[in-house]
């Protein structure tokens, strides 16, 4: 980017400072004798031009819209239109969700994210005896079509965008979905959101999965092929790394797993016969802001240039929307702390800025009272407050990729980029992802860099404000949001209704027909959407398919 | 008390909860500290956690809970350890679980609870100063 001549000026001037440096230093050295960041990059004193000076602009950044995307999907970004504010939410029953819905859209939000208890997202209905303790515990418990009616009851689907973090079950809640929109008289195509439907990283980081590996992906390759004619404007699927972070990884295996998993979703999908182009721009992302600001954007950015050499190299896309590597993002949950849990504020506030001056599409802050407990309406109201100040008061939102550019952020990049793509060539080797997580590749690496992150906490090495520096007495919260255990009964009194209510003989063939499907290799989402139309449970259609398909074993990794 | 033999740890994840994050870092810590660690995995059932702690023989049942179900698991594990008449081993929890539910958990015999930001060497003391055999 620099002439040689101007590059030898800045080289000799360069040394000259260290020189002059040096001595300095020897009387009065810094902090530490090494600075690295979580991914065990080294960070140098200084960043100059003499580090991009061989930097070939259009093939490494291009133009914001333009391929590879290293400085955002669209031309004019947030110029153009503000991130989805969308903050994940979800407890009790499907009325009191609804509430918090309503609340948040009079509050400003922008888009919905619906956030499901376990037994939903693991496929069990809320009379099932493992459901004890659990119904409506860390998200809204759905049990059949009749409470999801609840859940959007006067939101009109055509309006508003619907995340749903929703993974082995996602055919079946979005079934659901679709069958809300058809009693609102709104069609399925003009329905827009996103389901999660990431099972990999289940395995691996975050435990909500039923089916094993192999009908699991072509679970999801029938949802990629139904929605591309029938959901057009639907993310079919979230390929998240937030949960491989929160379980410990570093930025760079972040990166690295969530792309390694989004290559075997796009291997199984071209090997099912799909085009790659057929399916490619409707999958999304979804990534975790982390604490280390100026990593977590270099992280961002050279996601999306990695993912976009990936479809063009590796897959031969063609469309330039198969490139473009749309995501959300969510604040660090682990980072939050229980002590003076008002500091969390502070941290939500500039991982946020970190993912906004990343590009990101969509934005959860997380509430300063999550290390205890779901967030208190006070608490998530300050959260979306921290994403409107930072979009109308900040001014980062009023050029597209202001750190582009920078001497630090572009090598840094460039170092999250190249050790990812080491990864994903080690991952290659042990045979792609579903294999490295059948041997417990994945989950070790995470394991051992969490345990190396506490190990530094402990050590008083890596400081934690409030946790091991900088504590004071304090007495324990109050008041905290709780979820009334009444509610696994009502649930079950609805249930209980509903089967005496139903067709139930019209059930059974559906379920049956299912299970056939499932044998089989038709698509198996219209006959889920007729199940759920008929107000099958959501139990009901999962123990139909585990009947088929069987249960996931995981392996062990510890000792 | 026979102390030529290691201490033994049921590490452990009842219910649906899936965040094994922490149990895994405390897994890892009770091994470098000289214990031995048995780690069930992820959705055990009470019953299923009381039948290991005896076919194991265990010292120490560690379990942790972040999704809120501890107020109904944690006093069912302990109910179904006392039906089987074993009263010597130390049960400890950790996770995400409200100050305020802690004094009934103590109760019903749960020995300590370790929240966010827990040291692991503490847990490590915790363990060998208050064995019960």
């Amino acid at each position: 980017m620099f002439d040689d001549k101007k590059i030898g000026e800045i080289r000799e001037g360069y040394r000259k400072w260290t020189d002059v440096l040096e001595a300095r230093l020897a009387k009065r050295p810094e902090r530490k004798g090494d600075f690295v960041n979580t991914s065990d990059i080294p960070v140098e004193r200084l960043y100059t031009p003499l580090g991009v000076a061989d930097f070939d602009y259009m093939r490494e950044l291009g133009l914001p819209g333009e391929y590879p995307f290293t400085r955002g999907v669209q031309p004019t970004m947030y110029r153009g239109r503000l991130w989805t504010m969308r903050q994940y939410a979800g407890f009790a029953t499907a009325e009191d969700t609804n509430r918090r819905y309503r609340f948040l859209l009079e509050q400003g939000q922008t888009g919905l994210s619906v956030a499901f208890d376990l037994p939903t997202q693991i496929g069990y209905d809320s009379d099932h005896p493992l459901a004890q303790g659990e119904v409506g515990k860390v998200g809204v418990a759905i049990d059949s079509l009749k409470d999801m009616e609840m859940l959007f009851d006067q939101i009109p689907l055509d309006k508003v965008s619907t995340s749903m973090t929703i993974n082995a079950p996602a055919a079946v809640l979005l079934a659901m979905y679709i069958a809300v929109a058809e009693g609102q008289r709104v069609s399925s195509k003009e329905l827009r959101g996103t389901i999660q439907n990431d099972i990999l990283k289940e395995y691996s980081a975050r435990g909500t999965y039923i089916f094993p590996p192999k009908p699991s992906m072509r679970i999801i390759t029938d949802i990629f092929s139904f929605c591309s004619r029938e959901v057009p404007q639907w993310n079919t699927i979230s390929i998240s790394g937030y949960h491989i972070r929160e379980a410990g990884s570093t930025a760079v295996q972040e990166v690295a797993f969530t792309l390694a998993n989004g290559i075997a979703y796009v291997e199984a999908a071209i090997s099912a016969g799909l085009d790659v182009d057929e399916f490619a721009p409707r999958l999304s992302f979804f990534f975790n802001a982390h604490l280390d600001f100026l990593e977590e954007i270099a992280k961002f950015r050279a996601a999306r240039r990695l993912w976009a050499r990936i479809m063009r190299e590796r897959f031969k896309a063609k469309d330039p929307r198969s490139m473009m590597m749309r995501f959300h993002t969510q604040t660090a949950g682990c980072t939050l702390t229980a002590q003076q849990p008002k500091n969390n504020i502070v941290r939500v506030a500039f991982q946020a800025l970190s993912a906004v001056l990343g590009g990101t599409q969509s934005l959860h802050t997380n509430s300063m009272d999550e290390a205890f407990c779901l967030p208190s309406e006070e608490a998530v109201q300050i959260a979306l407050r921290t994403q409107q100040l930072i979009a109308y008061e900040s001014g980062a939102t009023d050029t597209v990729d202001p750190l582009g550019g920078s001497y630090y952020i572009e090598e840094l990049t460039k170092e999250v980029f190249g050790r990812a793509q080491d990864y994903i060539d080690k991952i290659d080797e042990l045979g792609g992802a579903v294999s490295a997580v059948e041997k417990g590749f994945i989950q070790r690496e995470i394991q051992d860099s969490a345990y190396r992150y506490q190990r530094e906490i402990e050590k008083g090495e890596r400081v934690v404000v409030g946790v091991n520096r900088f504590q004071v007495e304090e007495e324990s919260p109050k008041d905290l949001l709780r979820v009334d255990p009444s509610v696994r009964v009502s649930q079950m009194e609805r249930l209980k209704r509903l089967k005496s209510e139903r067709d139930s003989r019209r059930v059974k063939d559906i379920v049956s027909g299912l299970k056939k499907a499932a044998q089989g290799n038709d698509n198996l989402m219209p006959i889920i959407l007729d199940a759920v139309r008929a107000y099958a449970t959501l139990g009901e259609i999962c123990d139909a398919l585990r009947g088929v398909f069987g249960e996931y074993q995981p392996v062990s990794t510890i000792g | 008390m026979d102390r030529e033999r290691k201490i033994r740890v049921l590490a452990t994840k009842p219910g649906l909860d899936g965040h094994d994050r922490g149990i895994k870092v405390i897994a890892n810590a009770l091994m470098d500290a000289g214990m031995e660690v048995i780690y069930t995995g992820l959705r055990q059932s009470p019953e299923q956690i009381v039948e290991t702690a005896i076919q194991e023989d265990v010292d120490v049942i560690a379990l942790s809970f972040l999704s809120g179900a501890h107020d109904f698991l944690f006093p069912r594990i302990m109910e179904l350890l006392k039906g089987k008449g074993v009263d010597d081993v130390l049960v400890i929890g950790g996770g995400i679980i409200p100050d305020e539910d802690i004094s009934s958990l103590k109760e019903v015999g749960i020995a300590e609870i370790f929240g966010p930001g827990t040291y692991t060497d503490d847990i490590v003391k915790y363990i060998k100063n208050n064995l019960k055999r």
